[in-house]
């Protein structure tokens, strides 16, 4: 896909392609300690809450921020003293940072040329990228007089103009309103999958991540907490943060048979049979809300428990709940208006078993 | 002369991206509130005051006799050219200062960044005097330069330049730093990650960026070194065509002829601004 | 301490300051005549025969009387208790331009007639000024006199670093005319804005030599070696004195006046170096 000529690194052993990094970063009482091992052409999200370390993730991969430890190595070779300026890596900055006084041609430009090719050169492989990225017409605009998502796709064409062996993006997608962001979400989709290389994004979006990734990492408080497909994320989360991500309840107790006795809470009644620890899910459209407790109802999972708050959530309202259990019930408008639900109000959340799904923790 | 703090901050408002006229309109279709207004005109006014008062005395009708003495030409020559020299020489030294006050961090940072304000607080006079213990025949390096290379700063026109440099080189050093702090640093790394060493990204990304800051100290720095009358005169002595600049010729005049004196300060006045309305139209434009 | 016993004591020396100004009112239309007749030459006397003077005397007094004239300052102070002597010491062309514009001073001291001669023309004078001392030229040199200049011919060697005073300026004038004098031409590498300035670069070795006053060598003591040179006596340099019409406090004006003139004020200045007029 690349035109230009990446730089001449040192011999690349086979089998050794790709990124093989352990990335240990510490800053005060900040300790970011992150293992990735990414093969060519796969597209890896970090994903994450703020102040979790995507960013310094990212910044270590780049150069920007030293390691205190661990190792850096792409395609075999170790990157761990290269500066920032000589790695083949590239990088598409949240805001892009576009730099204001050039034009989007000599933005792309820029990169071949401090990489050694003419003037006339860089220029040509940078009118190049901007074609292929439908940005032929705006090659002489300065950056602000780009839209959003055209500057996002010069930035995207400056970083990969240098040809990258790592391209690293970090939230390529935030700057952008909710419109273009669809549109450009399909581009870059596009564009990734065309990618030989390794890509490494940062978000702290799960939608982005899982339309753009083949595998998230997810990172909380400077450490991997879970990684995998983003399928297989989605229906296994392994901690809050990841449930609230994917819109789930999740407890973790100790299972025995069908039961998952909760570490702090009620039992939980599922389907699947499971001993030791084991995390139980469902998602908040399964739960029912009753306000008089349901005489004969065969559900086992009945918890008492008190409206703390109530907020939109598309066509439904999202309730949320403390009490034995606490947790978020999703309930249509009309059956709020039923049940009079209001902050502080007294409800009996019901969940079958047949929609919960335990795993193993 | 013409509040230089006002230009700064205008040169300054269209390197943060703030479009400079669309601002103007907003402020004055909004109106301007009166606790801001009357000390800004009183403000105005005060600057002024004196200038006006030099036009009102000022003996128009030996202007022309001034104007045509080859001694005032001598003077305003050498004036203008020991001051755009010290503006060149602070901005080959002073822009790389201020780089390395802004963007790096090295132990005693704080001290040295007073340290280079030190001169605006020193007396000019005082400034000559510690050029001359340094820079001197017999100063502490002074006596090195003339012994080894048989160079003498006093009484040259070098060292009008030197001690005009010394005096003015802390606007321009604490403009540019300023600006550069205000600076996003993220693109000299966005340039760094494409390829760039950090004097290429300097070079091709920061400096066109701080270009308006630059640009602004250096206003300073020359309007500063055009006007340097103690240090100057310390150092460097006067002697008409060689170290006479327009101030000491000022002053000097004024002992026994004020009338001469006033008709000296309006040329000097007359020209700086032409040349800084030139130079102010021309950045505004280009940018 | 108490707040209460500082007040009490500060309203008793007010008290005592008014008395004073009191008794100075009621001396002043009685022996004002008197005191500008009577030189003060009686010394340690004068005090007790003149008025009863009180307030602060504003002096303006060319740069190169300034040790003098603050000993003398304090002085008439000892001798006239309740009396501040205020000093501004400049060029003398620059004083003469501040008072000609106005400033409020008693006494002006220049150096110069020619200078004197801006205030009298300008009627700012109350009188005519009375030279006090003269002040001859001398060359300044480094300590040792490494160069070995002895005449004013010296001083326009070839090589020499010499500063002169601007000819704006009553040394420069001084220096020029002694040149003239004796037909020799001289190019300094600087001229300088005033006395002291030219001094200065001897002192600090920028300059070789430098044409100045015997009292500003005298006062640089060993930092500089003096040379006089026979052509000095053809710019000997008057230095004139006078009461301004506008002075603010007149009567101790003609005092410091009295006070410079006396054989004790004189004695001072010989001390520093000035001839007697």
């Amino acid at each position: 896909m690349t035109e230009a000529s990446p730089p001449r690194l040192d011999t690349v052993a086979a089998g050794d392609a790709g990124l093989d990094a352990r990335l240990v970063v510490e800053r005060g009482p900040f300790r970011l300690d992150v293992t990735l091992a990414v093969a060519p052409g796969d597209v890896v999200a970090l994903l994450g809450p703020n102040g979790a370390g995507k960013t310094t993730a990212l910044r270590a991969l780049a150069g920007l921020t030293p390691l205190t430890g661990g190792h850096l190595r792409l395609d075999g070779t170790s990157l761990d003293r290269t500066p920032p300026e000589s790695r083949p890596v590239g990088v598409v900055f949240q805001d892009y940072l576009l730099f204001p006084h050039l034009s989007a041609l000599d933005n792309v430009a820029f990169g071949p040329r401090c990489r050694g090719a003419t003037k006339a050169e860089a220029r040509a492989q940078a009118a190049e990228w901007l074609d292929r990225m439908d940005l032929a017409d705006h090659a002489s605009a300065k950056p602000r007089r780009l839209s959003g998502g055209q500057a996002q796709r010069v930035a995207l064409a400056r970083a990969l103009a240098t040809g990258p062996r790592l391209l690293l993006l970090d939230e390529p997608l935030a700057a952008l309103d909710a419109r273009t962001r669809l549109e450009v979400r399909a581009q870059l989709r596009r564009h990734l999958a065309g990618f030989e290389a390794v890509a490494v994004l940062v978000t702290h979006d799960p939608l982005d991540a899982m339309v753009l990734a083949d595998r998230l990492v997810v990172i909380e408080h400077g450490r991997i907490v879970q990684e995998g497909t983003p399928a297989d994320i989605a229906r296994h989360p392994r901690t809050d943060y990841i449930a609230q991500l994917v819109g789930l309840n999740l407890y973790r107790g100790l299972a025995d048979g069908h039961t998952v006795r909760l570490d702090k809470g009620p039992d939980i009644t599922t389907t699947e049979l499971l001993s030791g620890p084991a995390f139980v899910a469902f998602p908040p459209s399964a739960v029912t809300l009753y306000r008089e407790r349901p005489a004969g109802s065969s559900a086992r999972n009945l918890w008492r428990c008190e409206v703390a708050g109530l907020e939109t959530h598309g066509d439904q309202i999202r309730a949320d709940l403390t009490g034995e259990l606490p947790l978020a019930a999703d309930v249509t408008t009309v059956a709020a208006a039923e049940l009079d639900l209001h902050t502080g109000a007294a409800v009996w959340a019901t969940v079958k078993a047949t929609q919960t799904h335990a795993y193993p923790a | 002369m013409i509040s230089p703090h006002d230009k700064s901050a205008a040169v300054a408002d269209t390197l943060t991206g703030g479009p400079r006229r669309r601002r103007v309109r907003n402020g004055a279709s909004r109106g301007v509130p009166l606790p801001l207004l009357v000390p800004a005109l009183a403000g105005l006014a005060f600057l002024l005051l004196p200038l006006i008062a030099l036009l009102v005395r000022a003996p128009w009708s030996s202007l022309p006799e001034q104007l045509t003495s080859a001694e005032v030409w001598q003077a305003l020559r050498l004036s203008l050219v020991c001051a755009t020299a010290a503006t060149a020489l602070s901005l080959v030294v002073g822009v790389p200062l201020a780089w390395l006050l802004a963007r790096t961090d090295f132990p005693g940072r704080g001290l040295v960044r007073a340290l280079v304000t030190l001169p605006l607080v020193l007396p000019p006079v005082v400034g000559g005097v510690a050029l001359l213990l340094a820079l001197g025949r017999n100063g502490v390096v002074g006596q090195w330069l003339d012994s080894w290379f048989g160079i003498t700063l006093p009484f040259t026109t070098a060292g009008v330049i030197v001690a005009e440099t010394f005096v003015a080189m802390p606007f321009l050093v604490i403009s540019v730093e300023g600006t550069l702090r205000a600076a996003d640093p993220r693109y000299e790394e966005a340039a760094t990650t494409l390829g760039a060493s950090r004097f290429t990204a300097f070079r091709r990304i920061t400096l066109p960026l701080i270009m308006p800051g630059i640009a602004a100290g250096s206003v300073l720095a020359w309007a500063r070194a055009l006007g340097e009358f103690g240090a100057t005169i310390t150092f460097a002595g006067n002697f008409p065509g060689r170290t006479q600049t327009m101030p000491l010729a000022v002053y000097l005049a004024l002992q026994n002829d004020p009338a001469a004196a006033i008709a000296l300060s309006l040329v000097l006045l007359a020209v700086s601004i032409a040349v800084l309305a030139g130079l102010r139209d021309r950045w505004m434009t280009a940018s | 301490m108490t707040r209460s016993a500082r007040r009490t004591h500060r309203t008793l020396r007010l008290t005592g300051a008014g008395v004073v100004a009191l008794l100075a009112l009621s001396a002043c239309s009685s022996s004002d005549s008197a005191s500008g007749a009577d030189s003060a030459g009686s010394g340690s006397s004068a005090s007790a025969s003149s008025p009863k003077l009180s307030g602060t005397v504003t002096v303006f007094a060319a740069a190169s009387l300034k040790e003098s004239f603050t000993t003398l300052g304090k002085e008439f102070e000892k001798k006239h208790p309740g009396t501040k002597v205020t000093f501004n010491f400049a060029g003398s062309d620059a004083l003469a331009a501040s008072i000609t514009g106005g400033a409020p001073a008693d006494v002006f001291a220049a150096a110069s007639p020619k200078t004197m001669a801006i205030v009298t023309d300008a009627e700012n004078a109350a009188g005519a000024p009375a030279t006090f001392v003269r002040n001859q030229l001398e060359i300044a040199t480094l300590p040792g006199n490494p160069h070995q200049v002895s005449s004013l011919k010296d001083v326009t060697k070839p090589g020499l670093k010499v500063v002169l005073c601007d000819k704006e300026v009553p040394c420069g004038a001084a220096a020029q005319k002694a040149l003239d004098a004796s037909r020799l031409k001289l190019t300094p590498v600087s001229y300088e804005q005033d006395v002291k300035a030219a001094l200065t670069k001897v002192e600090l070795k920028e300059a070789d030599a430098a044409v100045v006053y015997q009292t500003d060598v005298q006062a640089a003591g060993d930092k500089v070696e003096g040379v006089e040179f026979p052509e000095s006596a053809d710019a000997v340099n008057d230095y004139p004195i006078v009461q301004l019409k506008d002075a603010p406090n007149a009567g101790a004006a003609k005092a410091f006046i009295a006070l410079v003139q006396s054989p004790e004020g004189q004695q001072v200045l010989t001390e520093a170096g000035f001839l007697k007029p």
